[in-house]
């Protein structure tokens, strides 16, 4: 019999530490004990994206969008809503407005995002085959085999304009060509899920939500360049996306559509997961290809590039997860479909993981050319706490800082760069104004200098000096002559880095030189830290007019410096403060002030 | 499961459509809602509903129609309740609904653009709010 109703229950790694498990488990039970368990179909699936408020429970086709669930409410759910049709409105999903009710393709979150690589996120089951191939899974690759030859697969990609979504925006057809055309016994396949920026996301959610659209993808690269053996590079600090994988991977063989003679063709592929030890270098592809290999991770020069000589000297095309999983639907649709979507350079879709100050943060997927104020403001409800925006970083390590100048700006490849900034991975990190950017640039600097494999001098060296000068402004210790040496010191880095990593490690402290000048100026001329985020800059002090003498503040003290008492008021030992900022956190009466 | 050839690939793939694509609700612009309150049920409702969900699979229509189940429309004395909106149509709700009206409703009403004789009564819902 089929069923009339079903629940989906996010199960994404940020849902299942909220107990979306419990909320599962409790589902079914519930379901079980009310008899309904017949009529309703509990599914786990992957990420809806609206990670703000999870754990999120989906009720369709009532289209029900419940949020920040917990596993108590389950009863309710089942026996209101799915024996007496009846939603739960405590639990519905209401915007600024405070409507009683919100469809679901008038959420704020949802309106202007367009799935293509998430299109199965949160719709389907990832750990099941069955449910990816009845939304037209494996249909990719059964056109390709049955109808389509390696160059056609290859004009069908120019013609999309698919590029590289792991940052650099490498036109992927241009890849894959040129393994295609090199004459080798053996070549490879690899997928590169070795996300490494700070807060990006979007790599391992696709592959817990839809690990098929990954293996289908890489299983048509075989076919195209004539591989018959691929690689999953995966960080092994994703133990879910690891599990749906080797669950998918395992489906995948049974079903006939991975191993020999896949759907009965002459074509044979097979994949094989490698555990990454979580290195930010190991997304570096030629280091990535050595660390397959069984080497230390340490990146290669290029050329030769991998595409030519690449895993263990073979041919080898290597993809990021979000890129492959743009593939089959390209081939389904046609590219003519996929090239009328985005900006005249980039096309297609591109994922953002939206993070820091912004009232809904998650996943989302916009066209190219769609702007930072639609993604922040429209998807994003705009800054926390009403707070002004000061910037967006993109790119993480190797991207820059956009300002509110530029929220326009469409985003795509070409116009990130000429901001100073780069796509990257897709990481979205909103700021407002008591974000100190000089912090943040050392911030990132400390993590290249930690994540540098230390091969090449320039990025070895370099990260180091850069994060040692800005830990010196940081701490109002800097001169003027420090940004001109950051400055020299950047571009030595970005022209004689051995990879990208050392080549774009500059990036953030260069773009908020030129965007934030005034704040380098101020920590430096004026030894004071705007946003009263670098310690060594901050006075706290006690104002006598409004101070009532309660002595919280001394109590708190973990210095004990601050006396006083109910007539003289309080006061604080500047020379023995720690400035923690505990007495500003608990004065009641907003006298501590911070300077 | 065995290793599949392309034409169970196929198969499997048509076999499993209609399910998922009850699943989605986007670009479905016909829909079927059920009056599924404690009244309903009593009268007949789930029978009414199987019956919808299964015509409307035996003619191909699931990504088209969502099947919605609702509480009580007020209309206790004619339950089971269905109601029809679909552009092009006067929204429609029909009354004494069982598993062949059910299935006439969906051949008629949906595939043929025509209502039924003697089972649609008004919508009671506006007199209540107007009250």
């Amino acid at each position: 019999m089929a069923y009339k109703q079903f629940i989906l229950v996010c199960g994404g790694t940020g849902c299942e530490s909220s107990k979306a498990d419990d909320i599962f488990n409790n589902l079914k039970k519930q379901a079980e004990e009310m008899g309904v368990q017949n009529d309703v179909q509990i599914v786990k699936t992957g990420c809806f994206g609206f990670c703000e408020k999870g754990p999120i429970v989906k009720v369709l086709p009532a289209e029900s969008f419940y949020i920040e669930v917990k596993p108590e409410d389950a009863k309710e759910i089942i026996a209101e809503q799915i024996v007496k049709g009846r939603e739960v409105k405590r639990l519905l999903y209401k915007d600024d407005k405070q409507k009683e009710r919100v469809r679901n393709e008038e959420i704020g979150f949802y309106q202007k995002q367009y799935r293509i690589v998430l299109r199965n996120c949160g719709i389907i089951n990832p750990e099941n085959i069955e449910e990816y191939i009845a939304r037209d899974g494996y249909l990719a690759l059964e056109k390709v085999l049955s109808s389509m030859k390696p160059e056609n697969v290859i004009e069908e990609l120019k013609i999309a304009g698919l590029r590289g979504r792991g940052g650099a925006g490498f036109p992927t057809w241009r890849k894959w060509d040129f393994s295609r055309t090199v004459e080798s016994d053996q070549k490879y396949v690899v997928c590169n899920a070795d996300e490494g920026d700070p807060g990006a996301y979007m790599d391992r959610s696709t592959i817990e939500g839809d690990p098929h659209s990954v293996i289908e993808a890489m299983t048509i690269c075989g076919y195209t360049i004539g591989a018959s053996k691929g690689f999953v590079y995966i960080r092994a600090e994703y133990p879910l996306a690891i599990e749906r994988l080797k669950i998918a991977l395992k489906q995948a063989k049974e079903y006939g559509l991975l191993g020999d003679n896949i759907l009965g063709s002459n074509f044979s592929f097979d994949l094989e997961i490698r555990l990454g030890a979580g290195a930010f270098v190991c997304g570096e592809e030629t280091a990535l290809l050595q660390s397959i290999e069984g080497n230390r991770g340490m990146p290669v020069p290029r050329p030769p590039f991998p595409a030519v000589k690449g895993l263990w000297g073979k041919p080898t095309v290597i993809n990021n997860v979000e890129t492959w999983a743009n593939i089959p639907v390209i081939i389904t649709k046609g590219a003519a479909w996929f090239a009328g979507i985005g900006t005249e350079t980039s096309k297609g879709t591109k994922v953002f993981a939206l993070t820091g100050k912004v009232k809904n943060s998650g996943l989302v997927e916009v066209p190219m050319g769609t702007t930072l104020r639609e993604i922040i403001y429209d998807i994003g409800g705009g800054i926390k706490s009403g707070k002004a925006f000061k910037g967006a970083q993109t790119g993480g390590p190797s991207g820059g800082i956009i300002t509110a100048a530029n929220l326009d700006t469409p985003i795509d490849y070409e116009s990130l760069t000429r901001l100073g900034s780069m796509m990257g991975s897709g990481g979205l990190i909103v700021m407002d104004e008591d974000d100190c950017v000089v912090d943040v640039s050392r911030f990132y600097m400390e993590f290249c200098v930690e994540e540098s494999c230390g091969k090449c001098t320039p990025c070895r060296v370099g990260t180091a000096q850069m994060h040692s000068l800005l830990d010196k402004i940081c701490e109002g210790k800097g001169e003027m002559e420090d940004l001109d040496k950051l400055a020299e010191i950047g571009k030595t880095m970005t022209t004689a880095s051995l990879c990208m990593l050392g080549g774009s490690a500059a990036n953030p402290t260069m773009s908020t030189i030129k965007n934030f000048r005034e704040e380098y100026e101020a920590h430096i001329k004026e030894h004071r830290c705007h946003a009263g985020k670098c310690k060594n800059l901050i006075v706290y002090e006690i104002n006598k007019d409004t101070c009532i003498g309660c002595g919280m503040c001394a109590r708190k003290c973990p210095a004990g410096c601050i006396s006083g008492n109910k007539t003289d008021k309080y006061v604080i030992d500047q020379a023995q403060c720690l400035k923690c900022g505990e007495c500003f956190n608990v004065c009641k009466f907003a006298s501590v002030l911070k300077k | 499961m065995a290793k599949m050839t392309l034409d169970q690939l196929r198969k499997l793939r048509e076999e499993t459509k209609g399910d998922m694509a009850r699943r989605e609700t986007e670009g479905k612009e016909i829909q079927v809602v059920v009056g599924m309150g404690t009244c309903g049920i009593a009268a007949g409702s789930k029978a009414a509903f199987d019956a919808i969900m299964k015509t409307v699979d035996l003619l191909k229509l699931s990504d088209k129609v969502i099947i919605r189940q609702t509480g009580c429309m007020g209309l206790c004395h004619v339950e089971p309740t269905v109601e029809v909106i679909m552009p092009g149509m006067p929204a429609t709700i029909y009354g004494k609904v069982n598993a062949a009206t059910a299935e006439e409703i969906v051949r008629k009403h949906i595939v043929e653009k025509k209502m039924l004789d003697g089972h649609i009564y008004d919508r009671p819902a506006i007199d209540i709010v107007k009250k």
